[in-house]
Order: structure tokens, then C-alpha cells, then sequence
């Protein structure tokens, strides 16, 4: 039963086959989902079944071995490197499990920095990422390095970072992976806003059923394709939580 | 943005501060050497042009050949009066006269030193010599005049650079090969040693002395008129000469040349040996570029994962090309920055130990705009090329893969 609904993100029959020497290891193997605006969807599935993989084609971080993948409509699997970096600028904030910042930029100027290949002009990226600083409660940690702050408050970094050019589509790969879970309950309460506040459709990836659980809808993946039961998975999941 | 490029650039560079100045060592040597050279060999040409100017352009040297700079043939060549009257009646030749010099022994207080001695010809045949050396005052005492038998007057450092244990000075008696002679002056200073250190008499007395026949030269001066260039009027000496003396084109036996061409020469000599020693500073450069080109290249492999970041939020190709470009291009920029310091600091000081130890003003550096300004473009395009192929490998990473890089 398929909702009615505008997608944002499709992909159909997606393949990515890695070649080691040669050996084909194939991550995917003919891979579909849908996603709408303004769903929340959490990917769960075993180590190596293919999680990362599937984010980093809709990321337009790399591209499919065979397959469609629709962004707004448009198929993303043959794009020119330099449409696909449009598209990471303007249309994807991704958010890592390693939060990945610069190392050598304070918070302010690490939420800069994507606006500066997108040519924003100065002043206007400062007061943007100093209002998404502080929208991520770190308006009093803004000249600090990523050395200089703790892991949670890295990741709030990188959220800010990946809404500062006001994408459609926040992706995050086990954005609580190296958190505690206190801190990682803070981090999915913001991402539950964005999602709820701000319209953001949010597809997320993690291993933990307590983060999960945060998500509209749980989709499984196995082997590279999905499995067809994450709705009852998340049923399970509420219940669980229930009682 | 390509402010905020510089400024990311520029940042890496100050954080990997020890390796970056081993970097910049290859462009700064060779930075420093052009500089330092084309400083002075452009203060020097400068002085070539001024003295020439001073002497004027228009007078030219007829002399055996394989004479120059006032050494003495050994050709047995003669240059007498004969040669001096065709000089007068070419066509183009406003004056012209003979001068004769050679080394004299000097002795005072019965110490004894050699240098060379002109005769200058005194009043009417001497007017062109006059002409020539008005440039030059006697700063003390007075000049020679008609009439002036053992009367000599010295080069200026006679006068102050103790070339005898005691300085001479106005009405000292002093033996020219072994004839005793008057001091009634001293040259204003000139500026070079072989000038400084001659003695001057008339060409009477030189006649005495030398004992050489009236009619015999060491070499003619002639001066052209102003409205023909002297080039011209030297190939019509030329011409006239060899008709004259019998000669065929190709084996005359005299030099005809203006001081306009005197200084051509030189100045072709010193650019030979300019572009020669700039040619190795090349060399140094190419190396400087070979070690930007290596540190770049570490430079990618630290920072791979970096990369991947640019990249995930938005980095084009372009842009990461762009600013390793800017990286290396700073890194060279720095290099050349730091060699024109060095570079101009060395040739100063090479000025002032030529002037303390040769006691020459001939050696002065000259610092041209365009050698300041261009040594800082070539030093930035140095760096940007040599960061070219690390930069092109960085910008061509797979943003998967560079995310993934440990
Ligand atoms: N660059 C690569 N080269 C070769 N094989 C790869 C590469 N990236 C992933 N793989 C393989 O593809 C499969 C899927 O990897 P992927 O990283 O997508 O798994 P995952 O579901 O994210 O696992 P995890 O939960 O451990 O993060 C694995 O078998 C992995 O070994
Ligand atoms: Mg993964």
C-alpha cells in the first residue's frame, strides 16, 4: 500500500557493483524506495547490506553502477561531476557518524563553508550560520575548532552545517554513531524538529532501535535491496517502546 | 571568494610552518639571484649610459687594431699625420686631433710606482681633448696650459688614496722617468681606478719624454657633426682609411669606433653574462618548483579526507583545483617575496663593500620597478605550476572514496 504523495527521492532497480581486483562485489542489487517531501525514514539493516552505499547515491556523492535515481524528478545516475556538486551544495545536507569538520576552521566558519561554493556573499553567510549556531544552541561556541568541542556538540556543528544553504533533504548516516545516548537523543530531537518545524524531508541510517524509532517509517535492507517488512518492524518497535 | 581561498590557502601554509619554508628555499635562492644581479648589472649599464652621455656620443676613437681600454698594441701598427689629415676631411668630421700615452715610471720620495700618462695637445689641436674632458674639473690647483714644460697634473687618487706612502699635493716635485716634473693639480674624482691613477702632461712634454716623433699618434680623436649619427661617420673614416693606408675590406689595421658603440659593446658583453648567470638561477628555480610540486603532492595525501568534506558540501572540481593552485602559488609567492628581500640586501652590500674595497662608485644597485614587480608574478606562476598536477589529482578524487581516506 503506497501513500499518495509528491517524491522526492526515487530510486528504481539501483545497482552499485565494486570491483576489488577481480572480484565484483555488488552493494546493491537492483535496489527501489520511495521517499516523499517531508517524510522522516530510518534505513536499518545488517553491517555491509548496503546502508551507506544507498545514501551516498542519493547524496550524489557517487554514482549508480546501473539503475535510476530521481531527486525532485530529475535522474541523478548520469549527472557531470559539477551538476552533482551543485546538487550536494544546494539540495542535500548530509550529516556523518564522524561529523567530518575541518579541522583547522572554527564552527562559524566550517557552517560557512558550503556557502562559499555556492558564492553567497560574505556578510550574509556570517549571519546565516551565526543564526544556525545558534538554532543548535551553540551561540556561545562559535570561534571554538572542532578539537575544542565535544562530540555532540561537533555533530550540532555539522547539522547547522548542512542546513546552512537550505537544502530540501538532510541525510544522515548514523548521525548518532559515536554518541552516547543522551547526547544522541538530543541530536534526534533536533533532527525530529527540522523534520516537523521546517518541512525537511530526513532520511537517516542507524543500527539502534531507540533512534529509529524517531522516524515516520523504518524501511530494512538486506543483502541490497529492501526488505518488505519495516512497517510492521516499526509497530514492533512503538510496542516495544510502549510497554 | 577567492578571498576566503587565500585565506584557507594561507592557513595551511602557516600551520605546516617548518616544512613550508624548506619549500620556499629552491624559489627564494633563485629569487635572490636574479635580483640581486639584475640590480646591479642594471646600476651598472645605467653608469655605462651616464658616462657615455657625459663624454658625448658624438666623438669617436681611431686606433690600431686590437687596442681597447688603453692597452697597448703590440701590433707595430703606426697612426701618424697623414691619417690624421684624411680623418679631417671626411665627410662628417667636425674636428679631430692625435693624443699620445703610455706608462711612465713615476718616483717620489724615492718610492716608485708605474701608470699610464697622456699628452694632451694643447690650443687648438687640444680643444676636442678639452671638449672630452670638461666633464671633469681640476678640483685642485690648475689645468695644463701652452707652454707648460715638465708640469704634470694627477688622476685624484693621487690626491687622498695614499697610492704613495704620503699623499701629493700641489707643488711637489716628482721624477717621470727620472725627469723631475711639477705638480700643479689634481683631477676631480671619476669614479673608476684606471682613470683615477693617470697622469696628464702636454703633448710636448710627452714628445721629451717619450721621445717620439711629432707627426706619430697612439690613436685619434675625431668628432662627428651633430646632424649625422656617428655610426654613419665611422663608416666613412673607415672607408677613407683603408683607401689611405691600402688596404683591403675585412684586413684593416685600424679600429674606427664611436663611444656610442663603445657602449653598445659593453653593455652586449654584460648581458651575456647576465643571461648566463640568470640562466642558473633558473636552474634554481626549476628546483624550488620540483619542491613546491613535492610538498603539494603530501599536501593532497594529508589532506584526502578534507577534500572529501569540500566536496560533500558542495566543492566543485574546479574549486579544489583552484585552491591548491592558490596554495602553491602562495607558497612560491612567499619564496620570491623573502629572495627579493635577500636578493636586494645582497646587492646593496656588494655596492658598498665595491665602493669601500675598489674604491669605485661603479657598482651601484639599481632597483627597477618592473624587476620587483615581476620577480613577484614569476615566483607566484612558479608555485601555481608546479602545484598543477597535485592539484589536478586532488580535484579528480572520488568524494566517496576521499571521505573514506584514513
Ligand atoms: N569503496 C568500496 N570498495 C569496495 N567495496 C565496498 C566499498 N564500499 C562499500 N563496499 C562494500 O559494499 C558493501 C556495502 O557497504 P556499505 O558501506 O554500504 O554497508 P553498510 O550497510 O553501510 O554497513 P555498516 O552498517 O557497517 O556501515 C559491503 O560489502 C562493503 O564491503
Ligand atoms: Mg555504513
Amino acid at each position: 500500500m503506497t501513500k499518495k504523495c509528491d517524491f522526492v527521492i526515487e530510486l528504481r532497480d539501483v545497482w552499485k557493483i565494486y570491483k576489488m581486483g577481480d572480484v565484483n562485489v555488488p552493494a546493491l542489487r537492483g535496489l527501489s524506495l520511495q521517499i516523499c517531501k517531508g517524510d522522516f525514514v530510518s534505513i536499518m539493516g545488517p553491517s555491509g547490506s548496503g546502508k551507506s552505499t544507498a545514501m551516498n547515491m542519493v547524496g550524489a556523492l557517487d554514482v549508480p553502477t546501473k539503475g535510476k535515481i530521481f531527486l525532485n524528478g530529475q535522474n541523478i545516475a548520469k549527472l557531470s561531476e559539477s551538476d552533482l556538486a551543485q546538487i550536494r551544495g544546494k539540495t542535500i545536507g548530509f550529516i556523518f557518524q564522524q561529523f567530518n569538520l575541518l579541522p583547522t576552521l572554527s564552527a562559524l566558519e566550517n557552517v560557512t563553508l558550503p556557502m562559499i561554493f555556492q558564492g553567497t556573499p560574505r556578510e550574509e553567510r556570517i549571519e546565516k550560520a551565526k543564526q544556525l549556531l545558534m538554532m543548535v544552541g551553540l551561540g556561545d561556541r562559535m570561534h571554538h575548532k572542532p578539537s575544542e568541542l565535544s562530540g555532540g556538540q561537533q555533530q550540532r556543528v555539522a547539522i547547522a552545517r548542512s542546513l546552512c544553504n537550505d537544502p530540501e533533504v538532510i541525510l544522515a548516516d548514523e548521525p548518532t554513531g559515536n554518541l552516547d545516548s543522551k547526547t544522541g537523543n538530543e541530536i534526534m530531537a533536533l533532527l525530529g524538529g527540522l523534520n516537523r518545524d521546517q518541512g525537511k524531508t530526513v532520511i537517516m541510517v542507524t543500527h539502534d532501535a531507540n533512534v529509529a524509532k524517531h522516524a515516520d517509517r523504518v524501511e530494512l535492507l538486506k543483502d541490497g535491496q529492501v526488505k518488505k517488512d519495516g512497517h510492521a518492524m516499526l509497530r514492533k518497535l512503538r510496542r516495544g517502546v510502549k510497554k | 571568494m577567492i578571498w576566503d581561498f587565500l585565506k584557507y590557502g594561507a592557513g595551511n601554509i602557516g600551520k605546516r610552518r617548518l616544512r613550508s619554508w624548506l619549500t620556499m628555499i629552491g624559489i627564494f635562492v633563485g629569487i635572490a639571484a636574479v635580483v640581486a644581479l639584475v640590480s646591479l648589472g642594471q646600476g651598472l649599464t645605467k653608469y655605462v649610459d651616464e658616462e657615455f652621455a657625459k663624454l658625448g656620443r658624438d666623438k669617436i676613437i681611431i686606433q690600431p687594431k686590437g687596442t681597447l681600454g688603453g692597452v697597448v698594441s703590440v701590433g707595430g701598427v703606426e697612426i701618424d699625420d697623414s691619417d690624421l689629415r684624411e680623418v679631417l676631411g671626411t665627410k662628417g668630421v667636425v674636428d679631430a686631433t692625435g693624443m699620445n700615452y703610455g706608462t711612465v715610471k713615476i718616483e717620489f720620495n724615492d718610492q716608485v710606482r708605474y701608470y699610464f700618462n697622456i699628452g694632451i695637445p694643447q690650443g687648438k689641436e687640444g680643444k676636442l681633448v678639452y671638449e672630452l674632458f670638461t666633464s671633469y674639473d681640476v678640483e685642485v690647483g690648475r689645468n695644463l696650459k701652452k707652454g707648460d714644460k715638465n708640469k704634470v697634473v694627477l688622476g685624484h687618487y693621487f690626491l687622498d688614496r695614499n697610492l704613495f706612502e704620503k699623499n701629493v699635493k700641489v707643488g711637489d716635485k716628482i721624477l717621470l722617468n727620472d725627469e723631475e716634473f711639477e705638480v700643479i693639480g689634481f683631477y676631480e674624482i671619476i669614479g673608476n681606478p684606471s682613470d683615477d691613477t693617470q697622469t696628464y702632461i702636454t703633448r710636448e712634454a710627452y714628445l721629451d719624454l717619450f721621445d717620439v716623433e711629432d707627426d706619430k699618434y697612439d690613436y685619434l680623436l675625431a668628432k662627428s657633426d651633430i646632424s649625422e649619427e656617428p655610426e654613419v661617420v665611422v663608416d666613412r673614416i673607415e672607408e677613407t682609411l683603408r683607401k689611405h693606408r691600402d688596404k683591403e675590406e675585412g684586413s684593416e689595421d685600424v679600429d674606427v669606433v664611436s663611444f656610442a658603440q663603445y657602449a653598445e659593446v659593453f653593455k652586449a658583453v654584460f648581458n651575456v653574462v647576465q643571461v648566463v648567470i640568470i640562466g642558473i638561477a633558473c636552474i634554481s628555480l626549476i628546483v624550488g618548483g620540483i619542491g613546491i610540486m613535492n610538498t603539494m603532492f603530501t599536501a593532497v595525501l594529508q589532506r584526502t579526507q578534507e577534500i572529501g568534506i569540500m566536496k560533500s558540501v558542495g566543492a566543485r572540481n574546479s574549486d579544489i583545483m583552484i585552491l591548491f593552485l592558490i596554495e602553491s602559488g602562495i607558497l612560491g609567492l612567499a619564496g620570491g617575496a623573502i629572495g627579493i628581500i635577500f636578493g636586494a640586501s645582497f646587492a646593496k652590500l656588494i655596492e658598498v663593500f665595491a665602493t669601500v674595497a675598489l674604491e669605485s662608485t661603479l657598482l651601484q644597485a639599481y632597483f627597477p620597478p618592473y624587476l620587483i614587480v615581476g620577480s613577484l608574478v614569476f615566483s607566484f606562476v612558479v608555485g601555481a605550476l608546479s602545484g598543477i598536477i597535485p592539484a589536478y589529482r586532488a580535484s579528480k578524487l572520488k568524494p566517496v572514496d576521499a571521505l573514506r581516506y584514513e
